[in-house]
Parts: structure tokens; C-alpha cells; sequence
């Protein structure tokens, strides 16, 4: 398939990367200031090196990108909230132009389903979004095999940032602020971390399982979501004494979101260390599932994208 | 109490002659002399047979307690007076028989929980959440002023799970207190 890559993040420039290595071409790579656009295929090494050195990715503008002869758009710009822009009027120009669409950005499945699944009925391109939840770790797909009808609830652990919070928190008796700043110096948490230890990163995830599991009809607003923020060291100590310890567990069924911090046995499945992500899926006949990796990084999350590129059928 | 029979987990809980059953009673008691004594007084006092005593003194709850597991029969008739006769006289009665408090879950309470009355709050937990708080472990590294954190061990009906923890969500949000609950559901 030929790739149009929007969106040169860690993990954009990880799927022009890989590409190649998937039997894959990539016809265009793109920022939000400039593209590298050849219908035959870019210098992939020579952009990734323009840009990684602050350089422009190569001549073109981005609004080339949509007149170049692509398979499949790959959504990978920022996540944002709300009306999800500019990252859903990508996604409606892709599939009106009959096209195939693979997500990385949670915004546009998140805050927009439906609209997505409407625009997607009338194209001869489908959309697809494993990426977005759980990075390297295959969830929709699993449910997707799963069917989702038969799949009752997803819970578990999808924000490393939080999770390696809590648990050096658990490990050193330390305080958050203190845990927040050494995740920091790491590069484990960003420079803002909001989104991540005030439950929202988490939540977006839920809220696409969610509307997986019940065909649409989910949005951020509609889930229930609390942060870590409040938790002192001394809360993990005495959760320790039960053989417990807290993480930061999202829950999404056909009745909704929630996620919080919440108990669960140490030595339990849900209790991954590090930035170790885990979810849970509960069937109605196969009992529960569980799956857990890396639920972040460029080529991790790259490897989604590119298999949900294998999985499109030829247009 | 070297010679009492293990309770044997395979032991039908009900006896069919003449009408009288066997019941596990779990009690935690004071480390004081005499105490033993004065909780198994009211099973004989209110019609009960003793079959056997498991006193599990190498075993302390956090609270300093000494759990004592007791096998009475009696008739069934006569099963919830003496669980009540315990508690008159002031014995802390954990479980009794199959069905009451069947499931235990933890919880901690976060916030300013001196300030905010950590005994009502833990009065209205046993009261509108109808749960036992069986243990209670309190972590105040700053001071009692400071925010502070609680476990609460509770005993709960089976099956009541889900109720008491909305409950105690609701005392949460009352008294401004961040309440960190089990996940219940799913093999966590």
C-alpha cells in the first residue's frame, strides 16, 4: 500500500520508518508546516533526518499531500479534544476521496465516532484505529476477533506515565510531586503531564473502547474520570499492608467510562509496574483476556498502525 | 486450646437430627485474660452447643485483635439471639453463619479525615453503607492537620459489594474526602 503520513511526531516518523520493513511505500510524510511528497515513493531517511535536525520535511505543503496518489492516510497529528480538528477534517477528506484512513490520534474516535462511522458508510475506504488505544498492544483487534458483542467490559491500565508514577510512589514511599519530578528528568512524563496523571489520556481510551464495544454514542465528557494528583505516598504504604496498591484503572462497558484510582491485589494481573500498560477483556464466553506491553512510543505504536495497514483490503 | 479439632472446611452446616444446625461464628477479641471465657458465655446462655474453639493467638489483626474461630449448633431458631447475646456483651462479631458479611473489601479514605471527623465518618460507613469496619489503619505522615489516609477493612453482606461502596463514594463527595475503591467485578 502507499502511505500518506500526516503528522511527523514519534510516531509518524517511526511508521515512515517502518513502512518499508512491512512491504509498504510511503508517498508523502507531513508537519504542519511543510510535506515530502513523491508519488513514487520519498527519500523517507533524508525527511526523517530534515526534521529530527529542525529543518522543513521536505518542499511541498501539506495540502499536497491530499492530490498525491495514496492508499491509506495515516492520522498521526496531536490529539486534540472537542471538535477533534484538524485531525477529523483529515479523516473526511481521506475517505470522501475514497481512500483508507488508519488513526493514531485518538480525537477524531473518541469525540466523533459516529460522525466517523456515518463518513465511513458512504466511502469505498474504512477507517481503522488500533493505535490509539493501548500503543503496541493489540486491543481492538482482539475484540474485533472477540466480536464485540460478546465482549462485556474492558478494564485496566492504558497511561504509563501514571502507572510509573504510582508505582515508585508504592516502591519508595515517596511523595507525588516528588515521583512527578524524577518521571520528568526520565522523559517519562512530559514537560505538562496534565492530561496524564489527571485521568483524561486514559480516558480517551476507554471512551473509544467504550464506543467500540456499544457501536458509538461516547465522549470524553460522558466519562467519569478522576486523577492521581490526590494520592499521597502514605495511601500506597497502607494499601501495601493488605497486599494491595493503587493504580490508575480505566472501566468501559455499553453503560459507560470511568476511570480512577482504584485497589487492586499487588501480585494481580492489573497490578503492571513501570510504564507497563494492561487491559483486561471481559467476554461472555471466553472468560476474561488479558494482554499487556507497551502502550506508548514511536515504533511500538508504529507497529499498530502498520498492522491495521495489513489488515485493509485492497481498494 | 491445643486439642480442638481444626474446623473442617468440608463439614455439612447442616445437621438434620432434631432439627439443629452447625454454624461458624468468628470473633475478634481483646489480648486480655478472661476474655475467651466471657465471649463464649452467652452461646451456652442462649441455647447453644459448643463443638469447637480455633483461637488463632499467633494471628493479630493490625488492631491487636485475636481472631477466634467458634462452631456452635444449635436450632436455627435460636442462631440469631445468641449472635445478638455476643454482641450485647460487647464480643466483636465478624462473621456469623454463611450469609451475613460473606464478603470483605478495603478501602482508603483520603483528605483531611481528622478535621472532618474520622469517627462519624466511620459511624456513618457502618451505619448507611451497612458495612463492619473490621480494621482500621491510619496514616497521618504530616501531621493530624495535614491530609491524612485511612484503610478501612469492611465486612459485607455477599452480594452487597457494589451497594456499600456507592454509598461510602457518597460520605466521600459529603465530607470532601477522596475514597479509593476496590475493583469490584472482572479477576483483578
Amino acid at each position: 500500500m502507499d502511505l500518506a503520513i500526516l503528522g511527523a511526531g514519534d510516531v509518524g516518523r517511526s511508521v515512515a520508518d517502518l513502512a518499508a520493513e512491512y512491504g509498504h511505500d510511503v508517498v508523502a510524510l507531513a508537519d504542519s508546516t511543510s510535506a515530502a511528497v513523491d508519488p513514487n515513493g520519498i527519500a523517507v531517511q533524508d525527511a526523517l533526518e530534515h526534521k529530527v535536525g529542525g529543518e522543513p520535511v521536505g518542499t511541498a505543503d501539506p495540502e499536497d499531500v491530499f492530490d498525491t496518489g495514496y492508499d491509506v492516510l495515516v492520522e498521526a497529528t496531536p490529539t486534540t479534544l472537542g471538535d477533534a480538528e484538524p485531525g477529523f477534517s483529515h479523516v473526511r477528506r481521506a475517505l470522501e476521496a475514497d481512500r483508507h484512513v488508519v488513526l493514531a490520534n485518538k480525537g477524531p474516535v473518541a469525540e466523533r465516532y459516529e460522525e466517523l462511522r456515518a463518513l465511513e458508510a458512504e466511502s469505498a475506504g474504512s477507517i481503522r484505529f488500533e493505535a490509539t488505544v493501548g500503543g503496541a498492544i493489540p486491543v481492538l483487534s482482539t475484540i474485533e476477533d472477540c466480536t464485540p458483542q460478546a465482549v462485556t467490559a474492558v478494564r485496566g491500565v492504558l497511561n504509563g506515565t501514571a502507572n510509573f508514577i504510582l508505582t515508585r510512589m508504592a516502591a519508595e514511599g515517596l511523595d507525588y510531586e516528588h515521583v512527578l519530578a524524577e518521571a520528568q528528568d526520565l522523559g517519562v512524563a512530559e514537560a505538562d503531564p496534565t492530561f496524564d496523571v489527571d485521568g483524561t489520556d486514559a480516558a480517551l481510551k476507554f471512551v473509544i473502547l467504550a464506543n467500540v464495544l456499544a457501536d458509538g454514542g461516547f465522549a470524553l465528557e460522558d466519562a467519569t474520570v478522576e486523577g492521581i494528583q490526590s494520592i499521597p505516598g502514605s495511601a500506597l504504604g497502607l494499601a501495601a499492608e493488605d497486599g494491595r496498591t493503587i493504580r490508575l484503572i480505566g472501566e468501559a462497558t455499553r453503560d459507560g467510562i470511568r476511570v480512577g484510582p482504584r485497589l487492586v491485589p499487588e501480585n494481580g494481573a492489573l497490578a503492571v509496574t513501570g510504564t507497563r500498560n494492561i487491559v483486561q477483556i471481559e467476554t461472555r464466553n471466553a472468560g476474561s483476556l488479558h494482554s499487556s506491553g507497551r502502550g506508548a512510543g514511536g515504533p511500538e505504536t508504529a507497529t499498530a498502525v502498520l498492522s491495521d495497514v495489513g489488515r485493509l483490503p485492497s481498494l | 486450646m491445643g486439642d480442638a479439632p481444626e474446623p473442617d472446611d468440608d463439614k455439612p452446616d447442616a445437621e438434620a437430627d432434631g432439627g439443629v444446625r452447625a454454624y461458624t461464628v468468628r470473633l475478634e477479641l481483646v489480648d486480655e485474660p478472661g476474655e475467651l471465657l466471657r465471649a463464649l458465655a452467652p452461646i451456652a446462655d442462649n441455647g447453644g452447643n459448643l463443638l469447637s474453639i480455633h483461637h488463632e493467638r499467633g494471628n493479630i489483626t493490625p488492631r491487636g485483635h485475636i481472631p477466634v474461630e467458634v462452631d456452635i449448633e444449635c436450632p436455627p431458631d435460636r442462631f440469631d439471639g445468641i449472635v445478638e447475646a455476643l454482641r450485647d456483651a460487647g464480643v466483636n462479631v465478624i462473621q456469623a453463619g454463611e450469609e451475613h458479611y460473606g464478603e470483605e473489601i478495603n478501602v482508603i479514605l483520603i483528605g483531611h479525615l481528622v478535621e472532618t471527623d474520622l469517627s462519624n465518618t466511620l459511624s456513618r460507613i457502618e451505619d448507611e453503607a451497612n458495612a463492619v469496619v473490621q480494621d482500621l489503619s491510619l496514616a497521618a505522615p504530616d501531621g493530624t492537620e495535614a491530609v491524612a489516609s485511612a484503610r478501612a477493612r469492611l465486612a459485607v453482606n455477599s452480594g452487597r459489594s457494589t451497594a456499600v461502596i456507592t454509598a461510602i463514594r457518597s460520605i466521600g463527595t459529603d465530607k470532601d474526602l477522596t475514597v479509593v475503591e476496590p475493583l469490584v467485578g472482572g479477576e483483578a
